[in-house]
């Protein structure tokens, strides 16, 4: 032991461990009852308390439940007001994204996955399915007017359908909005029955894993986030740590959630950027803590550490005192 | 997609509508506090209880 | 040992890899039955929890993955080994962050464990980053909020030009290949680090820097 220590010592000048004296340690003895008892904690507890799962929103379901909100999120992405339409990078270039200061992150990588909403959200669903004549002439009417004749008619009819308090059924008719009350009542069809989630789906062709499209344009409407919020699951919420019902969340995100609570995060339009640069820098900081001055020293000012080696300690202070009381010539030595 | 199936039944339902604490900035919900709470107890647990010691050697 | 010795530097690459393996891990140094006096904490079982709760969490997800990920919605017994895997991570996590605070606490990247440090803690965020994509991949109204929600952050760092999570297959492969093979690779390597250096000593005592274990390493 002591000719190992000695080379290891002249080649690290770390004290050795196993220089301050050894016990009988089984370290796989430990590791199977800590399996053992992992096991068991995860199986009672996924018996007691069981796992959420609360049904996701289908775009039937929202079409069904609130044929107001999927009219005027429909007619949003029609008139290119929608979030979605005027998002920005990657989804378009209608703006130029968030920044940090001067770095203008989201622009620099650019359009990567384009949507034009008219077309993906309304006209295309359409355009896809087979029509009666009255849609389908509705249909060639808008796509071959003007943009600004287009903007004419479903500003008209954006106009009275908030005059109407959200309900289509209570707009009257008028040759203001030309063909749009037509083509948002079939969007709304085909929604309610539930092809609009699938035309929406398959839109990239037959196999699909990509849901960028229907989950955009639930977001556009207000019903996902209705419910969210009712479920204390919102950003100013702090809801990333939350889960639904009474489940435990992502707790360990609650730095993250945090920021957003706060000035000048809680009322920038960069918010999202400059939280995400704010977690870099401190995810930067935590990896690298033993470089850092004064936060690698806060575990020697919080003795923390005399609790955990508090046996090391009392027997350091005990040979200490055996030192001073016997015979000088005979120094103390621990465990060799 | 098929989600006909209701939750299987837990002797301790944790679907019902979520319980959250408000002190000034800070909103938590009740399971999150009982997790870190949980977590702090073990922690101080952990520093202050005796550990069992394995035999000397050498 | 003496037969490395005689066979000297030969067997290639193979042989230089084998001899630099022992050297770095000596099976008593790899699979120690004895441990340095001061590891005398519960703090100290914290690290073989959490390494057990990985492997409850890998093992609940693998069942999780044989019958595909839509599976658990539409069976009593698929929902109950979902819940599994999400107590194994709530267990996981809570023992990882017990492991960090007692690990900051004893400062123990000294004594050139820097890496060891560092290790552990790109874990603790690849974790963070795993469960978030398992979060996504439930198929259910959490994740569709968080996907909707989250897609403005990483948009907005430019994250979402290639890392997007509104795409279900894409988030499914980060959460069931990618992500669990670089925490697994970390978890590994973490581990190999803390066999090769030991356990890391106590802090000296103010006014004690030559502690007792230090003077007779000497």
């Amino acid at each position: 032991m002591s000719m190992r220590t000695m080379t290891r010592r002249a080649r690290t000048a770390e004290p050795d461990p196993y220089s301050y004296g050894s016990r009988h340690y089984d370290l796989v003895k430990e590791f199977t009852i800590a399996l053992v008892a992992v096991l068991a904690l995860t199986f009672a507890l996924a018996a007691v308390f069981s796992s959420p799962d609360e049904k996701p929103m289908t775009i039937a379901s929202w079409a069904k439940a609130d044929p107001g909100d999927f009219t005027a999120t429909a007619l949003a992405e029609l008139d290119g007001s929608s979030a979605t339409a005027g998002y920005g990078p990657p989804y378009n270039a209608a703006a130029d994204g968030q920044k940090i200061g001067p770095l203008a992150l989201a622009k620099a990588l650019g359009v990567t996955h384009p949507i034009d909403t008219a077309q993906d959200f309304v006209l295309g669903p359409l355009g896809s399915a087979p029509q009666v004549p009255d849609v389908e002439t509705a249909l060639k009417q808008y796509q071959g007017a003007s943009s600004d004749q287009q903007t004419k008619w479903t500003g008209a009819y954006s106009d009275a359908l908030t005059k109407a308090g959200g309900d289509p059924t209570k707009v009257a008719a008028s040759p203001d909005f030309g063909p749009t009350p037509v083509l948002l009542a079939q969007l709304l069809k085909q929604a309610q029955t539930g092809s609009l989630d699938g035309a929406l789906l398959s839109e990239g062709g037959f196999y699909q894993t990509d849901y960028t499209l229907p989950l955009l344009f639930l977001a556009d409407g207000s019903d996902l986030a209705a419910q969210a919020d009712n479920e204390h699951l919102s950003g100013d919420q702090w809801g990333m740590m939350n889960e639904t019902g009474n489940f435990p969340g992502q707790a360990w995100l609650w730095l993250y959630t945090f920021w957003y609570q706060i000035s000048p995060y809680n009322h920038s339009d960069n918010a999202d950027a400059l939280v995400w640069g704010t977690m870099m820098v401190l995810t930067l900081a935590f990896v690298l803590v033993p470089f850092i001055p004064g936060v690698r020293s806060i575990p020697r000012l919080v003795p923390v550490y005399r609790l955990i080696w508090r046996e090391h300690y009392r027997d350091q202070r005990e040979q200490e005192r055996l030192r001073t009381a016997g015979p000088p010539d005979i120094p103390a030595t621990d465990g060799e | 997609m098929n989600q006909g199936l209701p939750p299987a039944a837990a002797p301790v339902d944790l679907n019902g509508p979520g319980h959250y604490l408000h002190w000034g900035v800070i909103q938590l919900s009740v399971a999150n506090l009982v997790v870190i709470g949980v977590m702090v107890l073990i922690f101080v647990l952990a520093l202050v209880l005796r550990f069992p010691k394995g035999g000397d050697r050498k | 040992m003496s037969e490395e010795t005689q066979e000297g530097a030969t067997g290639g690459w193979t042989g230089a890899m084998r001899r630099s393996a022992v050297k770095a891990f000596p099976p008593d140094k790899l699979l120690p039955d004895t441990q340095p006096k001061y590891v005398a904490s519960w703090i100290y079982v914290f690290g073989v929890l959490t390494l057990a709760a990985f492997l409850v969490v890998l093992g609940t997800g693998g069942v999780l993955a044989l019958k595909g990920p839509a599976w658990w919605h539409t069976s009593g017994f698929g929902h109950y080994v979902n819940s599994l895997h999400l107590w194994s991570v709530e267990l996981f996590m809570a023992f990882m962050v017990i492991h960090l605070w007692g690990k900051f606490f004893m400062a123990a990247w000294r004594g050139r464990r820097v890496l060891t440090w560092i290790t552990g803690a790109v874990a603790f965020v690849g974790s963070v980053g795993t469960a978030f994509t398992g979060y996504l991949v439930q198929q259910n109204f959490d994740s569709q909020w968080i996907s909707t929600q989250a897609k403005d952050g990483l948009n907005a760092v430019g994250i979402g030009a290639f890392f997007n999570v509104t795409d279900f297959g894409q988030m499914l492969m980060w959460h069931i290949v990618l992500l669990p093979l670089v925490v697994g690779i970390l978890v590994v390597l973490h581990i190999l680090m803390v066999r090769h250096r030991g356990v890391v000593p106590p802090i000296a005592l103010p006014g004690q820097e030559l502690v007792a274990g230090e003077e007779a390493a000497r």
